[in-house]
C-alpha cells in the first residue's frame, strides 16, 4: 500500500510501517519502521545483500512492499543518484544534456531554453564542476561523474535526496569533498538518506545511522550503534569499536587477526 | 547523369526510390534508441514475428493487410517488451523462441498457400515491385507518427534510454514509454518490410546508428547523422539493386555495410572505441531483476 499521507507529522517525509519487501516471494526486509524527517541526514549501514539498496528503493517508492504500509509526504519531491555503474559511460550525451535530463520537457520541440542552459550553470558551479558543462561524460573522473548525478538530482529541487553508495570506487579526497558537500546541501534543508558500506570513511562522519541486516539491527548517532554488539548482529562478525580525536574507529578483529598472522 | 535518371521514367522505380529512401531515414532514426538501449536482438526478433502475421493476413484476409499485420506487430512488440522486462526467466531464450516460431508459420504458410516463389522472397529479402500507394501513405504516416514521438518525448526517451531506474523516480513512466517505443518500432518494421525484407530490416536499424555512434559524442547529432545514413543507403542502395538486377533489401544493406566500412577506415579505432558498451547494458538487466 502507498499513500500520499496528510496524517503524517508535520515534518515526516517518509514513513514505513511493518514493511516486509523482496523480490519475487524471496523476502530481503523485514518488520522495517522507519521514518524519514525534513533535514535527517542519514547513512545506512550493512554488508552486501543486507537489504540496504532494497530500503533505500522503498524509500524512493519504485518497490512496493510486500506487507505494511509506505507513506510518502504530499507533494515531496525525491530526488535518486544511483551508482556510477549502473550506467553505460559510453553513453553519446555532454554532461550539461545528462544533468537536464531531469528537467521535464513541456514544449514540443526538445530545444533547452535560456533559463534552462542557466540553472544547469548554476547547480554545475555550485558543485564545482562549472567548466564541464560541454564534455563527454566518459571524460569526467568518477568524483566528477559523482557529482554530475548529484547535479541532476539537484535540478528537480527535491525535498528528499537518495544515494546508492556515493563513495564507492572514490579516492579518499573525492570522499572528503563529496561528504562536505552532503553536509553542506543538509544545513541548507535538504534531506539525505545514503547507503554505505564505509563505516569509518563515511558513516562515523554522518550524524544518524541505520544498520541493516535484513531487519533494522539499530538506529542513532554513530556513538549510539557503532557498537561491538550492534555491529555483530549487522556484519555478523567480531568487530573492534575504538575512540580517536572523538570519532569512532571500527577495526574488524577478522582483518586484524590476517594482519597480525602475515608477519 | 543519363544513367540514373534514365530508371527514373518507371513509375515502378520512383516510387521504388522515394520508399527505400524514407524506409532508411526511419529505421536509421529510431534505430539509435535500439542501438543504445542494447536491443539490436529484439529488433530482429520482431522483424521475424511480424512475418508471420504478415504472411497469414497477406494470405487470408489481404483486404484487412494494414489493419491485421500492424495488429500482429503491436501484439509481438507488446509481448517481447513484457519478456524482455523479465532478464531472470531468459528473455533472449523467450523471444527467440516467440519469434522464430512466428517465422516459422510465416514460411509454412506462404510454402503450402502462396501463390508462387517471388512473394515470399520478396518478403524475405525485399522488393522494388508491386508498391502500391496505400503502402507509400502508410509508410508516411508512421515516418511522421515518428518524428513527433521523438520530437515531443525528447528528454523523456533520451532519459529512460540512458538510466531507466532513475527516470522512473524522476516522474517518467517508464513502462509506458517503452511500450510506445515498441509500438513505433514494430509499426516501422511493418511499413518497411516490403521494400528491405524481413531478415534484412534489423540491419538497417543499426549499421546506420553504429556509423552515427562512429562520428559523433552528441546525441542529438547522432539522430540526425543515423536519420541521414539510413535514407542515403536507401537511395543508393535503391539504384544499385535495379542495376544489379538483386532484391532491394539486399543492396541496401551492403551500401549501409560500405558507408560503415568507410567511416571505420576514416576514424580507426578510435570511432569503434565509441560502440563499445553498445551490446551491454548492466542497467537493462538491474533495473528489471532489482
Amino acid at each position: 500500500m502507498s499513500h500520499d499521507a496528510t496524517s503524517l507529522g508535520s515534518d515526516v517525509l517518509v514513513s514505513l510501517e511493518g514493511v516486509r519487501a523482496g523480490y519475487d516471494h524471496h523476502v530481503v526486509l523485514s518488520d522495517v519502521d522507519f521514518r524519514v524527517h525534513a533535514r535527517d541526514f542519514t547513512g545506512i549501514v550493512g554488508p552486501s545483500g543486507a537489504g540496504k539498496t532494497t530500503l533505500l528503493r522503498l524509500l524512493l517508492g519504485t518497490l512496493e512492499p510486500m506487507q505494511g504500509a509506505t507513506m510518502h509526504a504530499k507533494g515531496a519531491r525525491v530526488a535518486y543518484v544511483p551508482q556510477l555503474e549502473t550506467v553505460d559511460w559510453n553513453f553519446p550525451i555532454t554532461v550539461e544534456e545528462c544533468v537536464l535530463m531531469s528537467r521535464p520537457q513541456r514544449r514540443w520541440l526538445p530545444r533547452t531554453t535560456p533559463s534552462e542552459r542557466r540553472a544547469v550553470a548554476e547547480v554545475l558551479e555550485r558543485l564545482g564542476i562549472a567548466g564541464v558543462a560541454h564534455r563527454h561524460i566518459r571524460d569526467l573522473s568518477g568524483g566528477q561523474q559523482q557529482r554530475m548525478f548529484l547535479a541532476r538530482a539537484l535540478l528537480r529541487e527535491p525535498e528528499l535526496l537518495l544515494l546508492d553508495e556515493p563513495t564507492s570506487g572514490v579516492d579518499v579526497s573525492t570522499r572528503h569533498d563529496m561528504l562536505h558537500l552532503l553536509g553542506d546541501l543538509n544545513a541548507d534543508g535538504l534531506a539525505i538518506i545514503l547507503t554505505t558500506h564505509d563505516l569509518n570513511g563515511m558513516a562515523a562522519h554522518l550524524p544518524h545511522l541505520v544498520c541493516v541486516n535484513h531487519r533494522i539491527v539499530g538506529e542513532g548517532s554513530p556513538e549510539q550503534v557503532l557498537t561491538p554488539s550492534v555491529l555483530e548482529q549487522t556484519f555478523g562478525a567480531r568487530m573492534e569499536v575504538l575512540e580517536h580525536l572523538g570519532m569512532r574507529v571500527v577495526v574488524d578483529e577478522a582483518r586484524v587477526m590476517r594482519a597480525v598472522g602475515d608477519e | 547523369m543519363d544513367v540514373l535518371i534514365e530508371p527514373l521514367g518507371y513509375a515502378f522505380f520512383t516510387k521504388g526510390l522515394l520508399v527505400a529512401t524514407l524506409s532508411g531515414a526511419l529505421l536509421g532514426l529510431i534505430g539509435v534508441y535500439i542501438v543504445l538501449r542494447g536491443m539490436s536482438y529484439i529488433g530482429h526478433g520482431l522483424s521475424h514475428s511480424i512475418f508471420g502475421g504478415f504472411a497469414a493476413v497477406q494470405l487470408f484476409a489481404a483486404q484487412f493487410y494494414i489493419l491485421g499485420a500492424g495488429l500482429w506487430g503491436i501484439a509481438s512488440a507488446l509481448a517481447i517488451n513484457a519478456v524482455s522486462r523479465r532478464s531472470r526467466v531468459g528473455a533472449d531464450a523467450a523471444i527467440g523462441v516467440i519469434t522464430t516460431a512466428s517465422f516459422a508459420l510465416g514460411v509454412a504458410l506462404f510454402s503450402k498457400f502462396g501463390t508462387s516463389g517471388p512473394a515470399f522472397d520478396n518478403a524475405l529479402f525485399g522488393s522494388i515491385l508491386g508498391i502500391s500507394t496505400e503502402q507509400i501513405i502508410g509508410l508516411a504516416v508512421v515516418s511522421a507518427l515518428t518524428v513527433a514521438f521523438v520530437l515531443v518525448r525528447y528528454r523523456a526517451l533520451l532519459f529512460t534510454t540512458f538510466d531507466p531506474q532513475v527516470a522512473e523516480v524522476s516522474g517518467v513512466n517508464v513502462r509506458r514509454l517503452e511500450a510506445a517505443l515498441m509500438v513505433v518500432l514494430s509499426l516501422a518494421i511493418l511499413a518497411t518490410l516490403t521494400v528491405i525484407g524481413v531478415t534484412l530490416v534489423a540491419a538497417m536499424l543499426v549499421i546506420p546508428a553504429v556509423v552515427a555512434r562512429m562520428l559523433t559524442d552528441s546525441f542529438s547529432k547522432m539522430l540526425v547523422i543515423s536519420t541521414v545514413v539510413g535514407a542515403a543507403s536507401g537511395l543508393i542502395g535503391m539504384y544499385a539493386s535495379y542495376f544489379a538486377g538483386v532484391p532491394s533489401g539486399t543492396m541496401i544493406v551492403l551500401v549501409g555495410a560500405a558507408v560503415f566500412l568507410v567511416v571505420l577506415a576514416l576514424t580507426g579505432g578510435r570511432g569503434l572505441r565509441k560502440t563499445a558498451g553498445l551490446d551491454h547494458h548492466p542497467e537493462m538487466v538491474t533495473a528489471a531483476t532489482r
